[in-house]
C-alpha cells in the first residue's frame, strides 16, 4: 500500500494548496513542503524497511506490487511495482522535491497556489512514472508529469518562456507520441500471438516479437526516452527549458524528468526488446560519447549560467547513455550513481543561478565576477559543486563517471578512450563558471547578502549528501544492485554480436 | 406511359450541375449564387430520383426527400444571412464584401 | 599500533574541516594554531611510524578503514599501507610540510584570507599524504586529483588577478590531461589485472604480463603520461613556471617539494610495469634527460627569480625521471628526499627576499642583500650549494652524482644520457652562481623595507641543516659502504643492477666535480668579473635569439595556444548557438513559411474557394478515371 500513498500524498497536496491559496497566498507553500517532506519520510521508511532484504540480492527484485484492475476490457490495470531501482529514484524524487519547494520559497509570489499545485503534480507524474507496470499507465503519468511542466515553464519563466515552453513541449510530445504507437504496437502484436491483450508490464516482458517490427518499436520507445534524456541530436529543448525555466522548474527538469529518460532506457527499452538493444548498442554509445563532448564544447562557450549547466547536462547525460548501452555491471552500477549524483551537483548549480539571479538580477556571467570575497559560503559552495560536475575523486560525481568509463572500457576501449577527455573538457567549463563568477576583479554591485537560514540548510543538505556518496556510496549500490543483475543476467543470455575483448592470461 | 431513359435524365441532371457550378463561380451576386447553389442540389436530386427508379428502390426517393429538407433549412439561414449582409454593407457583390487580407 | 596509521592523513583533514567550517570566528593566533599544529602533530605521527619501520625491517603498515565500492570483482577499499617507499614520502611531506606552515604563519600574516590559506594547505597534505599512503590504484587516484585540485586553489589564491586564475586553471587543465591517461590506464590494469590493489598488481603482473607484454607497455605508457602530467615533464612542463603566481609557500610546499614529485613516486610505486616495458622506461630515461637540458637552459635566462627556481625544479625532476629511467630506483627516490629539502629552502627564502624588498621578483633590481638580509643569505647560499651540487659538503652532491654514476653505470645507462646529464650539471651550478651573484653581491638596488622574524627564520635554518646533512644517509661506494637510505628502501624497491665496472666511480665523480666548478666560474666570470662580456654577449643576434627562445620556455606556451587554445576556442565560440538546434529551427521557420504561403490562399474571395473546389474534384475524378 505505501505505493500508493507515494502518489496520492503528492496529488493530494497539489490539489490542497490550490485550496490554501484562498487563505493566504503563503499557506500553499507550507501546504507543499508538509507534503514533500511528508512523502520524503515514507519513501526513506520503506527503504530502511526493506534494507535488510535488498542486500540478501534476492533473486525477484522487486520489493513489492500493488495492483487492481482499471479498465479490464482493454486489459489496463493499475499496477505499481517498486525495486531498487525505482526505490532510489523515487527518494531522489521526494528530495529534490524539498528544495524545489525550498527554492521557489520566496522567488514564486503570483499564483501560488496554482505553482505548488503544478510543482506537485509534476513530481506525482515523475513517481508514478518510475513506479507504473502497466505501459498505459505509465504513458498516463508521462504525460502528468509533462504537462504540469509546461506550465511552470509557460507561467513563472523569464523572458522567453513561451518560446521555451512551447519547444519543450513539442519535443517531448511528439517523441512521447511515437512511444505511445510503440505501446499500442506491442499490445496489440502481443495481443495477437498470446490472444490475452494487455498493457502489463510483465506480461509483455517474455513475448516474441518478429524482429523487423520489434526494431521500430524499441525505436519508438528509445527515442522518447532519448529525447528526454538528452541524447546527442535531441538534445535542444533541454538548454531554452532550463534557461526560461523558474529555478525549482530548472531543479526538477535536471534532477527529475532527465532521469526518467534513462529510467526508461534501463527499464523499458532493454528488458522489452533485448537483441534489438544489442544491435543499437555501438551507434547508441557512439551517440552518447559525441554528446558528452559535444555538450562540454557548447557549456565551455555559453555565456548565460543556467544555459551553460544545461549543456554540462548534456554532456553528463552521454556518460549516462554510454554507460547504459554497455551492459555490465560496472557500468550500469556507473548509470545509477550517475543519475542521483548529477540530480544532486546540477540541481545544486540550477540552485547557485537563481540565488545569484534573484541578488544581482542577471544570468549572464560576463557580467558576474569577484564574488567570492561578497559571498565567501555562496563562493565556497559553488566552487563544491563545480568540482563535483568536473568528477573530482571524493564527490559522487567521479564515482559515477570513474564506474561508466570503466564499464564501458570492457566493450569498447576506443569510444571510451575519447569519452574520458569529456574528463578534460569537463575541466575546462567548470573551472570556467568558478572564475567568472567567483574570481577575478570585483564588479561593482550594491548590497550583496550571503545565504540566508534556508539557503544555507538547502546547500549544506546537497553538498553533503554529494561528499557522502562520494565517500561511502555502498548502500546505492547495494540497493541498485539486484534491478542491475537481473539487467545484466538478461543481456548475458542473449547471444553476443558487439565484439568483446578478453584480457589476461 | 413513357420512361424517359436513365441516361438522359442524368444528362439532364449534369447540365443543371454545370448549370449551378458556372452561376456560383460567376455570379457576383450572393443572392444568384445561393440560386446557383440550389439548382446543383436540384440537381444532384434528380440523379438519386433516376436513380432510384432505375434500380427500382426506394432509397433514391428518401435522399430527395432529405435534400429538400436541408436545401430548405439552407435556403432559409442563407437568405436571413443575406439579408442581414445586405443591412450591414448595403451591398451584394461578392468581391466587395471579402474582409480577409490572406 | 598498525592500524592507527590513519591518524598520519586525518589530522590535516581535521584543520581543514576545522578552518572551513569555522575559519571566520577564529583569531589568526587560533589558525595558525590549527594549520601549523595539525601538521606537526602529523609529522611527529608520520617520523614515529616511520622510525618503527626503520627499526623493524619486516614491519610493514597496513589498516583498512572501509570498502569503498563493492560491485562484483571490484572492491577498492579506503586502505592505508605504509611501507619504505611510502615512508620516505610521509616524512618529507609531514616534516616539511610543518615547516613550510610554520613559515606561512608568519609569511601571510597580513592577508585577509589567513584561514583559507590554511585550509588550503592543510588539504593538500591531507591529500598528499593519500596519494602516498593509498593501498589501491583508485584511491591514488583521490590523492592524485586532490592535490591537483589544492594546487589549483592555491595559485589562484590571490584571485583578484585574472593572471593568476589563469595560471591555476592552466596548471589544472595541464595535469588533468595526464590524469585522464592515468585513468584509461587503471582501467587497462583492472582489466588486466582484476584489481587495482598495489601490492596484487605488482605480485601478480609479471605473470599476466608474461604472453602480452604490449599490454604492459600500454600500460606503462599510460602510467607514465600521468606522471609527465603532474610532474611537468616534457610535452606537459609548462604550467609549472606560470603556477609560481601562487604565495611562495605554496610554490615551496606544492611546486618543489612534493605534488610534482608525485610522478616519481607513480612510477617507482609502479616500477614492475616499467620493467616489464623497457622501451617505456628508455623514454622516460629520454624524457628526463631531455627535459632537464631544456629546463636548465630556460632557467639561465629568467628574470623572476622565482621562475628560476620553477625551471630548476622541473630541471630536478628530470634528473629524477632519468634515474627512473635507467633503472636506479633508489637514487630518484634520494635525489627526490635531497631535492625537497634545498628546494623548499630556496622557495623560502626566495619569498622571504621578495617580501623584504617591497615584493620586487626581478633579480635584476634586487643585488647586495648579503649584508642587509644575513640568515637569508647564509641559508640561501647553503640551498644553491646543494643545488648546484658543491662536493662533499652538501646533500646535493651525494644524490645528483649517484645519479650521474647510475645514467653511465646502470643497466640501462648509456653515454649519451650520462653526457646529457653531465652537460644539465654544469648548467645547474651556472645559473645556481647567476641566481646568487645577481641577488646578493653587487651594488644594492632596492631597499630592504622589512626583516623577517623568527617563524620564518627558524623553518630556513632547520631545512639548511637538513639539505647539508641528509645527503650522508647514502654515501657513493667507494666512500665506504654507508647506504642505510637505499638498503631501507631496496624493502620496496628493486636493487640498481650495474653494467659498468664499480671501480671506475671515482673519474664520474670527478668529472661531475668538474661541472659543477665550470658551471660555477662561467657564471663567475659573467656575472660578477666582466659585466661587459655579458652585454657584448647580448649584442650578438644568434644569442639574442637564443636568449628570446630561452626565456619563453622554448616557446612551447606559443606551440600550445597556436595549435590547442585558439582552435579550440574558435570551434567553442563559432558553435556557441548550437549548430544542431539551428536544425530545429530550420524545421520551424519551413513550417513557418509553409503556413504564411497557405494562408495567402485564404484570401476571403468566395469565387477562388469554389474555383479550387471545383477544380479538386475535377482531378479527383480525372485520377478516378486514370487509374
Amino acid at each position: 500500500m505505501t505505493l500508493i500513498y507515494l502518489i496520492v500524498i503528492l496529488l493530494a497536496g497539489g490539489l490542497l494548496s490550490l485550496l490554501a491559496e484562498r487563505r493566504s497566498p503563503h499557506a500553499p507553500r507550507w501546504v507543499a513542503l508538509i507534503t514533500t517532506c511528508a512523502s520524503l519520510v515514507v519513501g526513506l521508511l520503506f527503504w530502511i524497511q526493506h534494507y535488510p532484504q535488498i542486500i540478501q540480492s534476492p533473486a525477484d527484485h522487486w520489493l513489492e506490487r500493488f495492483q487492481v484492475s482499471w479498465i479490464p476490457s482493454f486489459g489496463i490495470s493499475f499496477h505499481l511495482a517498486i525495486d531498487g531501482l525505482s526505490l532510489i529514484l523515487l527518494t531522489l524524487t521526494s528530495f529534490m522535491g524539498i528544495l524545489a519547494v525550498g527554492c521557489s520559497w520566496n522567488e514564486i509570489q503570483e499564483k501560488t497556489g496554482f505553482y505548488y499545485f503544478n510543482l506537485l503534480w509534476v513530481l506525482a507524474g515523475v513517481a508514478g512514472v518510475f513506479m507504473a507496470m502497466d505501459l498505459f499507465m505509465f504513458y498516463f503519468f508521462w504525460e502528468v508529469m509533462l504537462i504540469p511542466m509546461y506550465f511552470l515553464i509557460s507561467l513563472w519563466g523569464s523572458e522567453k518562456r513561451e518560446y521555451a515552453a512551447i519547444k519543450f513541449f513539442i519535443f517531448t510530445q511528439a517523441s512521447g507520441l511515437l512511444m505511445f504507437l510503440a505501446i499500442l504496437g506491442l499490445y496489440y502484436i502481443h495481443g495477437q500471438n498470446t490472444g490475452v491483450y494487455s498493457f502489463d508490464y510483465f506480461d509483455l516482458l517474455g513475448s516474441t516479437l518478429p524482429p523487423s517490427l520489434a526494431f521500430w518499436l524499441m525505436l519508438g520507445f528509445a527515442i522518447a526516452f532519448s529525447v528526454k534524456l538528452p541524447l546527442f541530436p535531441f538534445h535542444s529543448w533541454l538548454p531554452d527549458a532550463h534557461g526560461e525555466a523558474p529555478t525549482a522548474g530548472s531543479l526538477l527538469l535536471a534532477g527529475l524528468l532527465l532521469k526518467t529518460g534513462a529510467y526508461g532506457l534501463l527499464r523499458f527499452v532493454i528488458p522489452l526488446f533485448p537483441d534489438q538493444a544489442q544491435a543499437m548498442a555501438e551507434p547508441a554509445m557512439v551517440l552518447g560519447v559525441i554528446g558528452i563532448l559535444y555538450g562540454a564544447f557548447l557549456a565551455f562557450a555559453q555565456t548565460d549560467l543556467k544555459r551553460l549547466v544545461a549543456y554540462t547536462s548534456v554532456s553528463h547525460m552521454g556518460f549516462v547513455v554510454l554507460g547504459i548501452f554497455a551492459f555490465n555491471e560496472l557500468a550500469l552500477q556507473g548509470v545509477v550513481m550517475q543519475l542521483v549524483t548529477h540530480a544532486i551537483s546540477t540541481g545544486a548549480l540550477f540552485i547557485l543561478a537563481g540565488m545569484l539571479k534573484e541578488r544581482l538580477h542577471t544570468r549572464n556571467i560576463d557580467q558576474m565576477g569577484g564574488l567570492w570575497s561578497r559571498m565567501p559560503q555562496l563562493g565556497t559552495l559553488g566552487l563544491v559543486f563545480a568540482l563535483a560536475s568536473l568528477g573530482l575523486p571524493g564527490f559522487g560525481n567521479f564515482i559515477a563517471e570513474f564506474l561508466i568509463l570503466m564499464g564501458a572500457f570492457e566493450e569498447s576501449r576506443w569510444l571510451t578512450v575519447v569519452a574520458a577527455l569529456g574528463l578534460i573538457f569537463s575541466a575546462l567549463y567548470s573551472l570556467r563558471i568558478v572564475q567568472k563568477i567567483f574570481l577575478g576583479p570585483q564588479e561593482r554591485y550594491g548590497e550583496l547578502p550571503d545565504f540566508t537560514v534556508r539557503e544555507r540548510w538547502m546547500m549544506a543538505a546537497l553538498a553533503l549528501s554529494i561528499l557522502w556518496l562520494g565517500i561511502y556510496p555502498q548502500p546505492i549500490i547495494n540497493t541498485a544492485k539486484p534491478a542491475i543483475v537481473q539487467l545484466v543476467k538478461l543481456m548475458d543470455i542473449k547471444p553476443d554480436t558487439t565484439s568483446q575483448h578478453h584480457y589476461g592470461p | 406511359m413513357t420512361t424517359a431513359s436513365i441516361d438522359n435524365v442524368l444528362l439532364l441532371a449534369g447540365l443543371l450541375f454545370t448549370i449551378g457550378v458556372a452561376g456560383v463561380m460567376m455570379r457576383k451576386n450572393i443572392f444568384f449564387m445561393l440560386l446557383s447553389v440550389e439548382i446543383m442540389l436540384n440537381a444532384a436530386g434528380l440523379a438519386f430520383i433516376a436513380a432510384g427508379s432505375h434500380w427500382g428502390q426506394p432509397d433514391g426517393q428518401v435522399m430527395f426527400i432529405f435534400i429538400l429538407a436541408m436545401a430548405a433549412a439552407e435556403v432559409s439561414i442563407g437568405l436571413s444571412l443575406i439579408l442581414q449582409i445586405y443591412h450591414l454593407h448595403k451591398s451584394l457583390d461578392i468581391d466587395n464584401l471579402k474582409e480577409m487580407n490572406g | 599500533m598498525q592500524t592507527m596509521l590513519w591518524i598520519i592523513p586525518a589530522l590535516p583533514l581535521l584543520g581543514f574541516l576545522l578552518l572551513i567550517s569555522y575559519g571566520s570566528r577564529l583569531s589568526r593566533r587560533q589558525t595558525a594554531a590549527i594549520g601549523v599544529g595539525s601538521v606537526l602533530l602529523s609529522a611527529c605521527a608520520g617520523l614515529y611510524a616511520g622510525g618503527q619501520l626503520l627499526l623493524h625491517p619486516s614491519l610493514v603498515y597496513e589498516v583498512t578503514l572501509w570498502t569503498w565500492i563493492d560491485i562484483g570483482d571490484f572492491h577498492p577499499a579506503i586502505a592505508l599501507r605504509m611501507d619504505a617507499l611510502a615512508a620516505v614520502f610521509v616524512f618529507v611531506i609531514t616534516l616539511i610540510g610543518a615547516l613550510i606552515h610554520l613559515y606561512s604563519a608568519e609569511f601571510m600574516e597580513k592577508d585577509p584570507d589567513y584561514s583559507r590559506f590554511f585550509a588550503c594547505m592543510n588539504l593538500f597534505v591531507f591529500a598528499m599524504l593519500v596519494l602516498v599512503l593509498a593501498d589501491n590504484l583508485l584511491l591514488l587516484y583521490l590523492g592524485w586529483e586532490g592535490v591537483g585540485l589544492c594546487s589549483y586553489l592555491l595559485i589562484g589564491f590571490w584571485y583578484e588577478n585574472p593572471a593568476n586564475g589563469h595560471a591555476a586553471r592552466k596548471a589544472f587543465t595541464m595535469t588533468r590531461i595526464g590524469d585522464t591517461a592515468l585513468a584509461i590506464g587503471l582501467f587497462c590494469i583492472y582489466y588486466a589485472c582484476k584489481s587495482l590493489n598495489i601490492v596484487d598488481i605488482s605480485t601478480a603482473a609479471p605473470l599476466i604480463f608474461q604472453q602480452n607484454p604490449q599490454e604492459a607497455t600500454l600500460i606503462a605508457f599510460l602510467l607514465l603520461g600521468g606522471a609527465l602530467g603532474k610532474s611537468a615533464q616534457l610535452p606537459l612542463q609548462t604550467w609549472l613556471p606560470d603556477a609560481m603566481a601562487g604565495p611562495s609557500p605554496v610554490s615551496a610546499l606544492i611546486h618543489a617539494a612534493t605534488m610534482v614529485t608525485a610522478g616519481v613516486y607513480l612510477i617507482a610505486r609502479m616500477y614492475v610495469f616499467f620493467e616489464l616495458a623497457p622501451a617505456v622506461q628508455g623514454l622516460i630515461a629520454v624524457i628526463g634527460a631531455i627535459t632537464l637540458l631544456v629546463a636548465g637552459l630556460s632557467a639561465l635566462t629568467q628574470y623572476d627569480i622565482k621562475r628560476v627556481l620553477a625551471y630548476s625544479t622541473i630541471s630536478q625532476i628530470g634528473y629524477m625521471f632519468l634515474a627512473l629511467g635507467v633503472g636506479a630506483w633508489t637514487a630518484a627516490i634520494f635525489h627526490f628526499m635531497v631535492h625537497a629539502f634545498f628546494k623548499a629552502l630556496l622557495f623560502l627564502g626566495a619569498g622571504a627576499i621578495i617580501e623584504s624588498v617591497n615584493h620586487e621578483h626581478s633579480m635584476f633590481r634586487m643585488g647586495g642583500l648579503r649584508k642587509k638580509l644575513p640568515i637569508i643569505f647564509w641559508t640561501f647560499m647553503v640551498g644553491t650549494a646543494s643545488l648546484a651540487a658543491i662536493p662533499l659538503v652538501t646533500a646535493g652532491f651525494y644524490s645528483k652524482d649517484q645519479i650521474l654514476w647510475y645514467a653511465w653505470g646502470a643497466r640501462h645507462g648509456q653515454a649519451w644520457l650520462w653526457s646529457m646529464a653531465w652537460v644539465g650539471a654544469f648548467i645547474t651550478a651556472a645559473y645556481s652562481a647567476r641566481m646568487v651573484l645577481l641577488v646578493f653581491w653587487g651594488p644594492l638596488k632596492t631597499e630592504v623595507t622589512s626583516r623577517p622574524r623568527w617563524s620564518i627564520t627558524f623553518p630556513l635554518i632547520a631545512l639548511a641543516v637538513c639539505s647539508t646533512w641528509i645527503g650522508f644517509v647514502d654515501l657513493p661506494h667507494n666512500f665506504g659502504h654507508f647506504t642505510p637510505f637505499s638498503d631501507f628502501l631496496h624493502h620496496t624497491l628493486p636493487l640498481t643492477e650495474l653494467r659498468a665496472d664499480p671501480t671506475t666511480e671515482w673519474m664520474f665523480q670527478i668529472l661531475a666535480t668538474v661541472a659543477t666548478v665550470g658551471g660555477l666560474l662561467l657564471a663567475y666570470s659573467y656575472y660578477y668579473i666582466h659585466n661587459k662580456r655579458l652585454r657584448h654577449l647580448a649584442n650578438q643576434p644568434l644569442f639574442r635569439r637564443l636568449h628570446r627562445l630561452w626565456l619563453a620556455g622554448w616557446g612551447f606556451d606559443k606551440l600550445y595556444q597556436t595549435f590547442i587554445s585558439r582552435p579550440f576556442l574558435w570551434v567553442t565560440k563559432a558553435n556557441k548557438a548550437d549548430g544542431v538546434d539551428q536544425l530545429y529551427s530550420a524545421m520551424a521557420n519551413i513550417t513557418t513559411s509553409l503556413n504564411q504561403r497557405m494562408a495567402a490562399l485564404q484570401s476571403g474571395s468566395l469565387r477562388w474557394y469554389i474555383m479550387g473546389m471545383v477544380l479538386g474534384a475535377i482531378i479527383l475524378f480525372g485520377l478516378q478515371l486514370l487509374l
